[in-house]
């Protein structure tokens, strides 16, 4: 009998450890770049390049939160990269016209309507996410060459949301990833204490069984995809905002270095299972990758490639502790 | 008769937890050897070891008397082993030919002999199936069916049976208590797995009982009845299952449906359910009995008919109208339907009702959620280590009381339950039983649908029995009888083979 009693104890330690490494596994990546990284050059553990490296992401980051949260309900938002090229085009003309919080204000809007009308067909019409967005990413991509006429647009008297948000610090940290952080805390508060955050990953779980606790799924799964929109027009903003240009070229491939940043971070493509953190520490691996090769000079044509083997070894070590925990 | 396999002190530790101690089993050739036990006991480890799917830790496997060491499931099908799970491993997009010979089909495959030989298997097993529709189109008892027929076409000698019954309809299940008995009179050795007794003595030559991963006792079929089988499985017997109860003090009426229609599968459904009461559902499966409930939790859309709720026209446009009108369904299907298996018991029993643990602005009251659903696991006596571990993690029967915990939760007016003890063993099941009871007693109306007919005697104040979507009588407790609820369920016009449609 105690030997029973010891042996089940055994078996429910490893389960935890298959458990805490499934968890850690982001982590566990981002410590081997850290260190590989200050290896490698002595100029990446500044303060400033660390900064610099979140400043490059925070558009990136900011889309995968969004992504996340369509991810976490078996989703995908593949129009976010062209959403985020009509925002830098759409509040780059706006700024010509009106002032700049209705400016902002305006693009998100637009960002959120076009999230809202991908959301309707794939949760009321039940429209496949994949080709819903993939119809949208082209839609969203030509209204930005539409409103640009395939020109940049250059935005004129220097406004403070390009010399104070897009340029500026505040308390040495970089505007825009002041941005980034706030929008992964309220992102991570909402996922981890709401009703809505709970939804959101129980429907991607066992979408059946939420609807038939009573529950309004359709319309859950319309918000993800607009919360998608509004995060992918704000990194379009942040763009225009960095270069003081709106540009229609924006953000391509974006959606994939999002989903990698999400999935990097541990999220299941089926659904219901990912968390914010490690989106985030997800992002930050893509950044310190990019980061890394500019120091190390590697050529720009190399980068992709390396870049993907990297992502392949970062699910494989994800794939390898979930297949742990299954045994 | 010779032996076909015998299992010698078969032995299983699942990282280091003992699933099977020294467990010994035979089978011979022309005989139905029934193996029975509560969930856990077992049966379905010793099964899968026969099959070649699991290596046991210790003991031996003798087929035709040599021992043998199989190296997975294709090496148990060389020697003529075929198991037929619970859950069936078809491919839905392909036809009903492609799957009986999908493991040997040939590169270049002739269409027409393919079809031949599958139309063959199938006719002698008395179905009449196409062997060029797509398995998607099938009912379940007829997926089956081609199951069977796949395992046929590998000249299976030994073939296991894991629950074939738990989802089919009692007419259905004669239907294969019939190939069962063909298959045995043709020298093949059969293990049939169930938790239905009936079926086991109807079927069997000789019962092995497990509890606890050990044997506790081998009887031929004859020797027993359904007390001492229940007895040799948990030591407690059939009677002690329904509590003895006063008569249910039955209140105002809370449901009724009038002409409800939808489809085929529910035509001009009339009745009522009062508060108190408890009232079953049967018919075979596919008689339309899980429709009308859908159609009443708004899940699925009527053409017709009306629905009052305490004496009021009611609209139920979705499950979310249904709930706000107090309305709770325990659904068919617990896994699919019932239950987010990852998340915690915490977050399951809350899902109806995460209205009343959140505050204004969304955010959820932790403590008042934690405490309660601490007082629905006690009530409910939900088996859990914390009420953070995963739904996966309980037992079939843990995780209904945890479905039932969520209507607990949100107290409804009039429950619905639908197959409320399917897949669960004897002991969980006299739970749920006591629950039922209880939320009676508490003045809700309960609908009940059941395919085992003890079970609807044993629980309900009125039973209903639907045929082809619609009502065919009312039987009253006085009138329970099995022959009764059966020849209202196959009556007029209605062919038994139609009703799995």
């Amino acid at each position: 009998m105690d030997a029973a009693v010891s042996t089940g104890g055994e078996a429910r330690r490893r389960v935890e450890l298959g458990d805490v490494l499934q968890r850690f596994a982001s982590v566990a990546i981002l410590l081997i770049l850290l260190v590989a990284a200050s290896f490698m050059s002595e100029s990446f553990f500044t303060v400033r390049n660390l900064f610099n490296v979140l400043r490059q992401v925070a558009g990136t980051g900011i889309i995968a939160v969004g992504m996340l949260y369509v991810i976490l309900t078996a989703g995908i938002d593949l129009s976010v990269g062209s959403i985020a090229a009509l925002a830098s085009v759409l509040v780059a003309y706006f700024l010509g016209q009106h002032g700049q919080v209705y400016s902002v204000a305006l693009t998100l809007l637009v960002g959120a309507g076009l999230g809202a009308f991908s959301g309707a067909l794939v949760a009321y019409l039940r429209m496949p996410a994949f080709v819903m967005t993939l119809a949208m990413m082209s839609i969203a991509r030509g209204l930005a060459l539409i409103v640009s006429r395939g020109q940049p647009i250059i935005v004129e008297n220097d406004p403070a949301l390009v010399i104070v948000f897009g340029a500026g610090f505040t308390a040495r940290v970089p505007n825009p990833v002041w941005l980034l952080l706030a929008v992964y805390v309220i992102a991570g508060v909402v996922l981890a204490f709401t009703r809505f955050g709970r939804l959101v990953k129980a429907i991607g779980s066992n979408a059946e069984a939420v609807r038939l606790s009573g529950i309004r799924v359709p319309r859950h799964l319309l918000a993800v995809y607009v919360i998608s929109g509004v995060c992918a027009a704000a990194a379009g903003v942040i763009s225009t905002s960095r270069s003081g240009v709106g540009s229609a070229t924006v953000g391509v491939g974006a959606e994939l270095e999002a989903i990698a940043a999400v999935v990097i971070g541990g999220a299941s493509l089926a659904g219901g299972r990912g968390g914010v953190i490690n989106t985030f520490i997800g992002v930050f691996v893509l950044g310190i990758i990019n980061n890394m090769m500019n120091l190390a000079g590697v050529p720009g044509f190399y980068q992709g490639v390396v870049m993907g083997g990297i992502i392949i070894v970062a699910v494989l070590l994800q794939q390898g502790t979930s297949y742990m925990q299954g045994r | 008769m010779p032996e076909l396999a015998r299992l010698n002190g078969i032995t299983k530790s699942f990282s280091g937890i003992r699933a099977l101690d020294g467990v010994d089993f035979s089978l011979r050739a022309g005989e139905v050897h029934a193996l029975v036990g509560e969930n856990g006991a077992g049966k379905s480890t010793l099964m899968r070891i026969l099959g070649g799917e699991l290596p046991p830790s210790g003991g031996q496997v003798v087929i035709d008397g040599k021992p043998v060491h199989f190296h997975g499931p294709a090496d148990a099908r060389r020697h003529g082993i075929a198991i037929i799970h619970q859950e069936l491993a078809l491919a839905p997009d392909l036809s009903v030919a492609e799957n009986i010979f999908l493991g040997e089909l040939p590169a270049g495959i002739r269409w027409p002999e393919l079809r031949r030989r599958a139309g063959k298997l199938l006719s002698r097993l008395g179905f009449d199936i196409h062997p060029a529709d797509p398995v998607r189109k099938l009912s379940v008892a007829q997926q089956q069916v081609v199951e069977i027929a796949k395992a046929l076409s590998l000249h299976a000698r030994i073939i296991v049976f894991d629950e074939p019954t738990s989802v089919l309809g009692t007419g259905d299940a004669e239907r294969l208590l019939k190939i069962i008995r063909g298959l045995r009179d043709e020298g093949a050795g059969v293990v049939y797995i169930s938790h239905r007794l009936d079926e086991v003595f109807q079927v069997s030559d000789r019962i092995t009982v497990m509890k606890d991963g050990r044997v506790a006792g081998v009887v031929a079929t004859g020797e027993v009845d359904t007390d001492g089988l229940i007895k040799l499985m948990v030591g407690r017997s059939l009677k002690a299952m329904f509590a003895e109860r006063a008569a249910r003090k039955v209140g105002a009426e809370v449901l009724r449906v009038e002409g409800l229609e939808a489809g085929r599968m529910v035509r001009s459904v009339s009745f009522s359910v009062h508060a108190g009461e408890v009232v079953g559902l049967a018919g075979l499966v596919g008689s339309g009995r899980t429709n009308v409930v859908r159609v009443i939790f708004g899940a699925d859309r009527p053409d017709r008919g009306k629905i009052f709720l305490h004496g009021k026209e009611i609209r139920v446009h979705g499950p979310a109208d249904a709930v706000r009108h107090r309305i709770g369904l325990v659904p068919e299907s617990r896994k699919d339907q019932g239950v987010v298996l990852p998340f915690s018991i915490r977050a399951n029993s809350t899902m109806a009702g995460l209205r009343a643990v959140v505050n204004r602005l969304g955010f959820i009251k932790r403590r008042v959620e934690k405490s309660t659903v601490g007082r629905l696991a006690e009530s409910l006596r939900i088996k859990m280590s914390s009420a953070e571990a995963p739904v996966s993690s309980l037992s079939g029967g843990n995780q209904q009381k945890v479905v039932l915990a969520k209507w607990f939760h949100v107290d409804c007016d009039l429950i619905i339950l639908d197959e409320p003890t399917r897949g669960v063993d004897v002991g969980a099941k006299t739970e749920i039983y006591g629950l039922i009871d209880r939320m009676a007693e508490a003045g809700k109306a309960v609908l009940v649908i059941s395919s085992e007919h003890q079970e609807l005697f044993g629980l309900c104040d009125r039973i209903l029995v639907m045929n082809e979507g619609r009502l065919m009588g009312e039987l009253r407790p006085d009138a329970y009888s099995e022959e009764r609820v059966l020849s209202l369920a196959l009556a007029a016009g209605a062919p038994a083979a139609r009703g799995a449609r």
